[in-house]
């Protein structure tokens, strides 16, 4: 019970200390997850809106993948990346194995099957007739498609809150594909497992709360324009 | 998803690509040497003197090594010597330097009414951890400690088995903070040891033994570039090894390494 009040004056005073350390750990973490949810909302939307829209064989087939995909683990995941970036892997010219990059990668792959999942039961459990009216107005597939995630945007929402939480929470991945290299890739998660594996356990309680303040943070600030949403 | 598909396809690129050496130099490492803080001091001076960049992994000797079989490492520092033979003798390896030891320590609760802790040899005391099935926290992670541990029971005529021997397979300090909530008794490396000792309550035997020392040697990879060799030079230099010398865990005011470089 010590170990968690000592935490929480730790994590204060590291944030009034303006931590440098600190600062780049935060920094990363926002800027690896931002950025694979990012590219996973770029790609995964499209991905999700063509499934529940379309049909052609195969179709329920690969939303039971996205859904299954939703739980895929972490760690089989960075595992698979870290041995495709090796070196002597497929991928190896590119030379990206521990470096930003790479985690961007790993957590791209862990929120895909999230945003594309959540998309296409979002737009799925639109009416039916906000469609077709659409389309009996004249609009073409683009403007229609425009229409449907104007209205499935409170879904689009949840899906880019849910990708995101899958990345930033995630520490099998980033720690083997990123190494874990202070200064370079060390994240929050894996900065508090190598304070527990130091013994420093008050650092990493300190580290988990501010870890979860950010996450509430973003949350909040995705909510609130949800929310916003919701009245307009 | 369909990066799980492409996996097999991956033979060959390393040849091609020796003309463009990695831009970065891998240091595949034992836990112990940066978890007590070590290559923090020693990573940066190196850097300043030759301008390489190292990315440390640690991961335990039994992973480093592996890692430098398949060329994804291009520096080892270990401390497995058995392993480390083998390593080198299957032409993995272009060099392999003592660096820096220490002892391993037996270490166990305070109150230690089997007398292990004052057992007059190596072998006695474990001999009676096994007859008493007093419980013991192995690391069983294939790393440098848990080699020399399994070793260490093959000298002393005890299987290793039974619901008294518990596998954790974490790392050092994590193992230690088991050991420490279990009352248990567990091999450890000094340089952990002592970097945690204030935050536990477990006691080192007093056994010297030379089977208890613990070697640290630096390996270059075969197949590395310049950067690799220049940091094996420097860790057995005077400067790399007055550093060893002079680091320090905080709350323990003697050396957690000694330097060890014949060069």
């Amino acid at each position: 019970m010590e170990l968690i009040f000592e935490g929480l004056s730790r994590a204060v005073s590291m944030l009034l200390r303006a931590d440098s350390e600190l600062a780049t750990i935060l920094w990363l973490s926002i800027k690896v997850s931002v950025g694979a949810v990012t590219l996973a909302l770029a790609v995964g939307v499209p991905i999700g809106t063509w499934l529940a829209l379309g049909k052609f064989r195969g179709q329920r087939f690969l939303v039971a993948i996205a859904n299954a995909g939703m739980g895929l683990p972490p760690v089989v995941v960075g595992l698979t990346v870290a041995v495709l970036l090796w070196r002597s892997g497929p991928l190896g010219a590119w030379g990206i194995l521990y470096t930003p990059t790479a985690m961007i990668l790993a957590q791209l792959v862990i929120a895909l099957p999230i945003v594309v999942a959540l998309t296409t039961s979002a737009i799925q459990s639109l009416d039916q007739r906000i469609r077709l009216e659409a389309l009996s107005l004249g609009a073409s597939t683009i403007q229609m498609v425009k229409v449907l995630w104007r209205e499935a945007r409170l879904g689009l929402l949840a899906a880019a809150m849910a990708g995101f939480g899958g990345a930033i929470s995630e520490v099998g991945a980033v720690l083997m594909v990123g190494g874990n290299i202070k200064g370079q890739t060390r994240v929050m998660t894996t900065a508090i497992v190598t304070e527990t594996r130091m013994g420093h356990f008050d650092v990493a309680i300190a580290l988990g709360i501010l870890l979860l303040a950010l996450v509430f943070f973003a949350n909040l600030v995705l909510t609130y324009l949800q929310q916003k949403q919701r009245h307009d | 998803m369909a990066l799980l598909v492409s996996g097999c396809s991956g033979l060959g690129l390393r040849a091609d690509d020796q003309s463009q050496p990695p831009p970065d130099i891998i240091l595949a490492t034992t836990t112990s040497t940066y978890d007590t803080g070590l290559l923090d001091q020693l990573i940066p001076a190196f850097a300043k003197r030759y301008g390489f960049t190292i990315k440390p992994i640690a991961v335990g000797t039994g992973e480093a090594l592996t890692m430098g079989e398949r060329g994804e490492a291009d520096i080892l520092l270990v401390h497995a010597p058995a392993a480390e033979q083998a390593f080198m003798a299957a032409g993995y390896g272009t060099s392999r330097k003592a660096v820096m030891y220490n002892w391993f320590l037996l270490v166990g609760p305070e109150k230690d009414d089997l007398g292990i802790q004052t057992a007059d040899s190596l072998a006695t005391a474990w001999q009676a951890i096994a007859d008493n099935e007093a419980q013991f926290i192995s690391r069983g992670d294939n790393s440098g400690t848990h080699q020399k541990e399994l070793s260490l029971w093959q000298t002393s005529n005890r299987q290793p088995q039974g619901s008294w021997y518990q596998e954790v397979g974490q790392g050092m300090a994590a193992t230690l903070r088991i050991a420490d909530e279990k009352q248990a008794y567990t091999l450890t490396d000094e340089g952990t040891f002592r970097a945690q000792q204030q935050s536990l309550s477990l006691r080192a035997a007093e056994l010297t033994d030379q089977r208890l020392r613990n070697d640290y040697s630096v390996i270059v990879v075969a197949g590395s570039g310049p950067g690799a060799t220049a940091f094996s030079r420097f860790l057995i230099s005077e400067p790399g090894q007055s550093l060893i010398r002079e680091f320090r865990a905080a709350g323990y005011d003697k050396p957690l390494f000694i330097p060890d470089a014949r060069q």
